[in-house]
């Protein structure tokens, strides 16, 4: 009788696991996911104290499945530099903007087609589109959403753009 | 008198609320077992739905998929309208290798897959004079990058009109050709001199 409780046990243990896992790793793929902010690049939105508390983000996964980003966003991306490494940015310039860049080997820069200009808000203590470039839209992970863990700093993330950061407008004009 | 009639009333109503109240009752209970049947059967194919969907998320995502591919850029490797199987443990494991066929998404437009051979990995020399070029040029490709051709040296855009691309858009390794039935088997030997070479290269390093 026991082992016969036994072994109904772990076959419904089993079953959950296949039902469990397949559908944990497709949400978090395809829906939402949920990460730790890590260093003081995006200070102040993300991390504000640094060093003390780390942020925990929601990163929408959803929206960007048609690679579909506003200028202001805060994204996460798979680092160019680090295939294993994902970087928390916002987004500055879309594909065919004109940028001024801050420490790049060029001083302005077109947007090539299918890239972003992804910078953090801490300038100078941020490893961003200043070093590497503009970065291809294919390696856009998420966006993030909602900041979730501090729970006293519970908010929706809205895009906006740093003061003077930003596209030159007299391009679009045109 | 009026007793009787509240009597005869009284008997009625008993009579016709039990007659309600089994009817309603017979009627809900049926009702009832309809709706669980039907709302039961429907959240059952929708979990399972919902099941095997995760599934084939899953194997598609980090087993492998079948892909159909065009264009001229691998020939001759493979000719268009080709079937492959690209396995994707090998890109989450980080195990691509010098000479391997990958596909990825392309730099310039990410709902577009390209298919080339990884002739360097970060740190690798290359060269990356176009064919027509007299002199011969050579790049270190930067770290978590990659250099990608195609094996039709004539007929491709590649790492040498676009430069390195990084390691995280590669999707997945062709390991297995599919169809025509006449060519089917793995691709992992083969093609240009210039794999060769620099395979040679590496290997006698």
């Amino acid at each position: 009788m026991a082992q016969q409780a036994g072994r109904r046990y772990l076959r419904a243990f089993v079953s959950g696991f296949f039902v469990a896992v397949p559908v944990t790793v497709t949400v978090l793929d395809r829906l939402a996911y949920v990460a730790r902010v890590e260093g003081v690049s995006m200070q102040p939105s993300l991390n504000p104290e640094g060093g003390s508390e780390d942020d925990v983000v929601l990163l929408d996964r959803w929206s960007v499945r048609n690679f579909q980003v506003q200028r202001g966003d805060v994204v996460s991306v798979l680092s160019p530099r680090n295939p294993q490494q994902k970087i928390i940015k916002r987004v500055i310039g879309l594909e065919g903007d004109f940028i001024r860049t801050l420490s790049y080997k060029n001083r302005y820069v077109r947007i090539p087609d299918g890239h972003l200009w992804i910078e953090g808000d801490h300038h100078g203590h941020s490893l961003d589109s200043n070093n590497f470039g503009p970065v291809s839209m294919g390696l856009l992970h998420g966006r993030a959403s909602h900041i979730i863990w501090p729970p006293n700093r519970w908010q929706r993330m809205k895009p906006s753009l740093p003061p003077n950061r930003g596209p030159l407008e007299t391009e679009d004009d045109d | 008198m009026t007793a009787e009639i509240v009597a005869k009333q009284f008997l009625e109503a008993v009579r016709s609320k039990d007659l309600l109240w089994w009817l309603s009752g017979r009627s809900e209970h049926t009702l009832v077992d309809m709706f669980r049947n039907v709302f039961g059967k429907t959240l059952g194919i929708l979990g399972y739905t919902i099941q095997y969907g995760c599934i084939a998320h899953c194997a598609f995502e980090y087993i492998g998929e079948f892909v159909v591919l065009s264009g001229p850029s691998m020939e001759p490797t493979i000719v268009n309208h080709d079937i492959v199987f690209s396995e994707r443990l090998s890109r989450h494991l980080c195990k691509i290798q010098k000479g391997d066929i990958v596909i990825a998404k392309s730099p310039f437009d990410p709902n577009m897959n390209i298919c080339k051979r990884v002739i360097g990995l970060e740190g690798d020399k290359v060269c990356t004079s176009v064919l027509s070029d007299l002199l011969k040029t050579h790049t270190y490709v930067p770290k978590g990058h990659v250099w990608l051709e195609g094996d039709n040296f004539r007929n491709s855009t590649d790492s040498r009109n676009y430069g390195p691309i990084p390691y995280a858009l590669i999707r997945g390794r062709v390991c297995l050709k599919l169809w025509p039935p006449q060519s089917f088997g793995t691709l992992s030997e083969s093609p240009t001199k210039a794999i060769i070479k620099s395979q040679s290269g590496s290997n006698s390093d």
